[in-house]
């Protein structure tokens, strides 16, 4: 099993409500985000091309923010969903350093926090917070061992990317362009 | 051309604007951490030559002091851990792909060396000193017949905390300041250069000071070069890499890295070395702050910088 997120960057409005779905599913607190947009404009005037993208932890298959936690409080959960175990962490900061999208943040609490692809949903059968509220429907979450699995169907038929593949950290999140 | 860059949303604290998850402790930590390896290599090294009675501040009085600058660094190191209760965690598993991991464990084992060390030559210090009880006395007696297989220990257990303090960063790809195998020499040498200055401190010799000038002189020299080559490795790199060497080539931390690190860090203590070499007088004590300001410095805009530097996307 190989859990995996494509966002369709032509479908998003970059209108927040992932955030704010994230946000009161997982209480995060107020102020921290486990997902955020980012909107990327390219290009010179007036042939300008904006990109709108809901970021969040690519749940990478390389993870160096695994790989530097002198705990093992990081680690690889059940279909490669990287997580931490919060009485493991000391809160060195050792992988929001390691990580290249800032994915990770210090709860008020002391331990690192970041997305979980909502595991606890996932595990029944549900979609992620984000994936469940988007207004324009352009998530799509799966098993990419699936073929049938919406996200696997989507890779097949749309040009994608990921976010800093030279940083070989092998993401898991996939932005369809 | 990349006209604009916007992220809404996210303003999470110490990671927006700027990464900021490493204050002052870390450098702090990594200061202390390579001056304590210099103290340790340069003890244990010139104890094997046999150079005990001719370089007594280095191999008896100096190393006195590394337990207590350990003890500061490990303190730094736990103020910035923001989970304290848990830092016991640390030490239930070894983590070989972890450089956190590998520094913890180095410690472990280092700190008690350096300790029984120290409490072998604390008469260098308190002349009078004497252990109260019979006890101690006896385990004294009994570890210093080992005092050659300590002194090795110190050596490479010292050449290891000195890489250590520079890999710790270096291991971070996400940050391509850091993201260069060079600083884990710089960084030893960087603490070699702090830990001679030291011993030219405490030394009341007139040769045993020559000497350690000598040997600090070289590692500038090394440590120059160095910097040198970590620089035009980075021109030579990929965008990112050449985009953080910016920071130190015209950026925002040129003045202070030039100035500090460089001139007022290197080149100005190795002046005043040269003079001593000639036998012009000069206060030992301004050679010495410089190399150890410059040492510190150094690990401060390293580890300042790096969190400036990002993966561009
Ligand atoms: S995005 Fe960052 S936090 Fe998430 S798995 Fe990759 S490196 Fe780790
Ligand atoms: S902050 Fe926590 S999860 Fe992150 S590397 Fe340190 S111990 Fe591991």
């Amino acid at each position: 099993m190989r859990y995996a997120m494509a966002i369709d960057t032509k479908k998003c409005v970059g209108c927040s409500d992932c955030v704010v779905a994230c946000q009161t599913e997982n209480n995060v607190p107020i102020g921290y985000c486990r997902d955020w947009i980012v909107e990327v404009t390219d290009g010179t005037y007036p042939k300008l091309e904006t990109e709108i993208r809901s970021e969040r932890c690519n749940h990478c298959d390389n993870s160096p923010c695994v790989r530097c936690c002198p705990t093992g409080a990081s680690h690889y959960a059940e279909g490669g969903i990287v997580l931490v175990t919060h009485d493991m962490c000391i809160g060195c900061s050792a992988c929001i350093e390691s990580c290249p999208y800032d994915a990770r943040f210090t709860h008020p609490d002391g331990y690192v926090d970041k997305c979980t692809f909502c595991l606890h949903r996932v595990d029944k059968g549900m979609e992620p917070a984000c994936v469940s509220v988007c207004p324009t429907k352009c998530m799509y979450f799966g098993d990419l061992d699936d073929p049938n699995s919406p996200v696997s169907k989507v890779l097949t038929t749309r040009k994608y990317k990921v976010l800093a593949p030279e940083a070989g950290t092998k993401p898991n999140v996939y932005y369809l362009i | 051309m990349r006209e604009e860059l916007i992220i809404s949303g996210r303003m999470n604290h110490l990671i927006d604007p700027v990464l900021h998850a490493w204050g002052w402790e870390i450098p702090v930590y990594l200061f202390l951490g390579g001056l304590a390896a210099g103290l340790l290599f340069f003890a244990g090294l010139y104890y094997l030559l046999g150079k005990e009675n001719e370089f007594p501040a280095a191999v008896k009085k100096a190393p006195v002091l590394v337990p207590i600058i350990l003890s500061l660094g490990l303190f730094a190191l736990f103020l910035d851990l923001h989970h304290k209760l848990y830092f016991w965690r640390l030490y239930t598993t070894i983590r070989i792909e972890s450089p956190m991991s590998w520094g913890a464990w180095t410690l472990m084992a280092i700190t008690p060396l350096s300790m029984v060390w120290a409490a072998l030559n604390i008469k260098e210090w308190f002349p009078n000193w004497d252990w109260k009880y019979q006890w101690i006395r006896d385990i004294e007696t009994f570890v210093a017949g080992y005092k050659k297989h300590m002194a090795w220990l110190m050596v490479i257990l010292g050449v290891i905390l000195g890489i250590y303090t520079g890999i710790l960063l270096s291991a971070f790809n996400a940050r391509p300041l850091w993201n260069t195998s060079i600083l884990g020499p710089l960084f030893l040498a960087s603490g070699l250069s702090a830990g001679s200055a030291l011993i030219m401190l405490i030394s009341k010799d007139h040769h045993e000071r020559i000497t350690f000038a000598r040997i600090d002189l070289i590692v500038i020299v090394v440590e120059l070069f160095f910097i040198i080559h970590m620089l035009m490795g980075f021109q030579a790199s990929t965008e990112v890499q050449i985009e953080a060497s910016k920071l130190f080539l015209g950026g925002d931390l040129t003045a202070p890295f030039w100035i500090f690190v460089v001139v007022l860090g290197l080149l100005v203590p190795a002046g005043l070395e040269i003079m001593e070499l000639l036998k012009i007088k000069i206060p030992v004590i301004v050679p010495v702050v410089l190399i150890l300001l410059g040492s510190f410095m150094l690990r401060w805009l390293m580890t300042y910088g790096g969190q400036m530097s990002r993966y561009l996307y």
